[in-house]
């Protein structure tokens, strides 16, 4: 799902407070994620789907188009129905970028599917006040504890629930292990003057630093805007931002003055403005052929830098993963994340057996094989996590433990609208026609007038 | 004028209801599809375009004009909208007297002289997508122009083209260029050989050089055959959308979008469909405009030739 990336969002809406805040309040106490028990009322009862025994066809649409994910989902349909013989799960399977207009489309055309890919935030908003999902918050309400909160909190809306995630990752800085070493960086960079140093080494040895999209993947530069925000003004202000459109605290202004810092060092590969993510020249084949040293990406990152590789083998060189750097005199903890997941909507018209059929793949057995797979799911289901075994992706699991608040991307904590305006007017910035100023200004402005 | 031959012929026998069922029924299978799949997404277009509708919601958010007046006052369509222009004047500046050179060229005998012009025509016949792929992939760093550039130690003169704001669209430009000037050369061709030789022979015998036999026969004659390929090349610059949209997706920072590219930027990729909608008709009724103009006061002449075949 590394293709989730998408047009990047920044600034998050659904803060993830990986503490359980539901409670409201309290947000200030953060107890981590891992530690929320399961709660004792698991039991296998399931008032929920008193089965009628008559024939029920689910239709589940999803986008993990790419084996192995593709052939799990396929054999948890299976063994559903085999359970539940009058259960029929139609499975569509899509790419990402076909996804979204599909969806779109069926919709219009009153056909809701009863499951399908989402990825939470102010997109799932759009659908819930057009009446296209279920709420689930009833019938999920035995078993939604089993779920790592954070990630369970990006399917609500208003209080109510109308998804259940399956994954929930973090963006970090990816990096080549031996090309630090020939560039004599001892240690990650910690700390954003860390990082610019880390730059002028890579740079004295002839080495790119960082590869990155231009056009059309603007996202991944929104991401290095979106996660100094999420550093330079904090969790509250990030929250102000997305959810009350206040865009003016000057610590936006900051997040960009670094950002031009960066990109006054020239640290990014040749002709970026028009390298995309996937594919050919993309940024994660360059990355993936040694020609740069970092990249700022999120946990489907070595999934994609393996697709971009001659022999579609994993990276034959030393890959290594370490968390954004933390900046001086920000309001965010150096913990505080930028990420997102997966998960699955509930259609309006979906019967109770497709609800059922959630709680069954969030069962722990269903989530240790997601994980286990080792190709960036990692699952929410708590106790799940140590399914994951591949070192970088346990490196990412780790730090999703650590923080208290994960931004979502921006583009799916706002509107499509205000996403797409966000990734434009960071992408100013990389192009020299912007300011630092100019960018929250834009993005204000566009969120104010309904954007 | 084919209704008056027809009459002639017809009146032997033919039942005058039998013409007229003629007229009326071949033409509606064409027609049917025609409405169905140009007439009424027009309209439903223009229906659209006074909602502020993002497809999910019905269409109920009524907003009047405001689509039309954002579309208008922002500051990426009416870029979008000057690149067009910059693209027209410059096929009309650059690609259509190129275009006619060649096909002037092509139009001697020659031993070859197939060969050329298969060779010239070649790219029109690659679908635009191969083309913005491939062209996408020789101006990438490292990539054909880079490297070839190196080869001859000429590395230091490349630049990513279609990475750099200021350069893209002129990068574009050569590509389309390349995909179409065999088009037009070929129209030319056509054109060139429907003139009679004599014409130029007998200039020859009066003693004009072959400039002048150029200048004051042979350009004269072509006349409607240029002023079509200036027509054609007019409505596919203001339409230009899949060479674009296939090489940088109107990127960098909107450098190389087009009308067509910031419509399905904006209206698709983004799901505003009553803003999108608006951008479509601002776009149909320029190319309606420009379309109706140019035959009115441009081709009025070559289409009355048309229209006079008939007996007077």
């Amino acid at each position: 799902m590394r293709s989730r990336a998408r047009f990047a969002v920044l600034l998050t809406t659904a803060s993830i407070a990986f503490a359980a805040c539901s409670g409201g309040g309290a947000s200030p106490s953060p107890s981590s994620a891992s530690s929320v028990a399961p709660p004792p009322s698991t039991a296998a009862s399931a008032p929920a789907s008193q089965a009628s025994t008559e024939p029920v066809t689910i239709n589940w649409w999803h986008i993990a188009n790419n084996d192995p994910g593709k052939s799990l989902f396929q054999k948890f349909a299976d063994e559903y129905h085999a359970a539940h013989p009058n259960v029929t799960i139609k499975i569509t399977v899509l790419e990402n970028d076909t996804f979204k207009p599909k969806l779109q489309t069926e919709i219009q055309g009153g056909n809701v599917p009863d499951l399908f890919q989402s990825w939470g935030g102010g997109g799932m908003a759009e659908q819930v006040d057009a009446g296209v999902l279920k709420d689930i918050t009833a019938d999920v309400a035995s078993w939604k504890d089993t779920i790592n909160q954070g990630a369970l909190g990006m399917y609500q809306y208003k209080g109510k629930q109308y998804g259940i995630p399956y994954d929930l990752g973090m963006v970090g800085v990816w990096y080549n292990k031996d090309l630090f070493q020939q560039a004599g960086i001892s240690a990650p960079p910690a700390t954003w003057e860390d990082l610019l140093a880390a730059v002028d080494k890579l740079k004295a040895k002839g080495i790119t630093p960082i590869s990155v999209g231009g056009s059309p993947a603007t996202w991944t530069e929104m991401f290095w805007w979106a996660y100094l925000a999420t550093r330079e003004c904090g969790q509250e202000t990030m929250l102000k931002a997305t959810n009350d459109k206040d865009w003016t605290d000057p610590c936006f202004v900051e997040a960009g003055n670094k950002v031009k810092e960066l990109v006054d060092k020239k640290p990014f590969q040749e002709g970026f403005l028009a390298a995309n993510w996937d594919g050919a020249g993309g940024s994660a084949a360059t990355m993936a052929l040694q020609k740069s040293g970092m990249l700022l990406q999120g946990q489907w990152a070595p999934g994609t830098m393996q697709a971009n590789t001659a022999d579609k083998k994993a990276v034959p060189w030393n890959l290594g993963w370490f968390p954004f750097p933390s900046v001086s005199g920000g309001k965010g903890k150096a913990t505080d994340g930028f990420g997102g997941g997966n998960g699955f909507a509930v259609g309006k018209d979906a019967p109770p057996e497709a609800v059922d059929f959630l709680k069954y793949i969030s069962e722990k057995p269903q989530a240790d094989r997601l994980g286990s797979l080792n190709t960036g799911f990692l699952p929410v289901t708590v106790g799940s996590e140590s399914s994951v075994t591949d070192p970088q992706l346990t490196s990412v699991l780790d730090a999703r433990s650590k923080a208290d608040y994960v931004q979502l991307y921006l583009d799916q904590a706002t509107s499509t609208d205000l996403g797409n305006v966000i990734n434009d007017a960071v992408a100013t910035l990389f192009a020299g026609t912007g300011t630092p100023e100019q960018v929250p200004q834009t993005i204000d402005a566009s969120a104010k007038s309904g954007g | 004028m084919t209704l008056r031959t027809g009459r002639a012929s017809a009146s032997l026998a033919r039942p005058r209801f039998g013409r007229l069922g003629v007229v009326v029924l071949f033409p509606l299978p064409a027609l049917l599809l025609y409405a169905v799949f140009v007439g009424i997404p027009i309209i439903q277009a223009a229906h659209y375009s006074f909602f502020k509708w993002n497809g999910l919601t019905p269409l109920s958010n009524f907003v009047g004009l405001a689509n039309y007046q954002r579309a208008l006052s922002d500051a990426t369509f009416q870029l979008a909208a000057t690149h067009n222009a910059i693209i027209i004047f410059l096929s009309l500046a650059i690609q259509i007297p190129f275009s006619l050179g060649i096909a002037l060229m092509l139009n001697r005998r020659f031993a070859g002289r197939w060969l050329f012009r298969l060779v010239f025509f070649a790219p029109y016949v690659i679908s635009e997508v191969i083309a913005g792929v491939v062209w996408r992939l020789i101006l990438q760093p490292d990539g054909l122009a880079d490297g070839a550039l190196t080869a001859m130690g000429l590395g230091s003169l490349y630049q990513p083209w279609l990475a750099d704001p200021n350069t893209v669209l002129w990068a574009l430009f050569v590509i389309i260029s390349w995909k179409y000037f065999g088009f037009h050369m070929v129209i030319m061709l056509a054109g060139l050989q429907g003139i009679p030789r004599e014409l130029e022979e007998a200039a020859a015998i009066d003693g004009a050089t072959r400039r002048q036999a150029i200048r004051y026969v042979t350009l004269p004659l072509l006349g409607p055959t240029i002023r079509v390929s200036v027509f054609l090349s007019i409505i596919g610059a203001l339409q230009l959308f899949d060479l674009i949209w296939v090489t940088t997706k109107g990127g960098p920072v909107n450098a190389s979008n087009t009308m067509a590219t910031y419509l399905v930027d904006w209206g698709l990729r983004r799901f505003q469909l009553g803003y999108g909608s608006a951008i479509a008709v601002i776009l149909f009724l320029v190319a309606l405009v420009v379309a109706l103009a140019y035959q009115r006061f441009v081709m009025r002449r070559d289409i009355d030739g048309a229209m006079t075949t008939g007996p007077v």
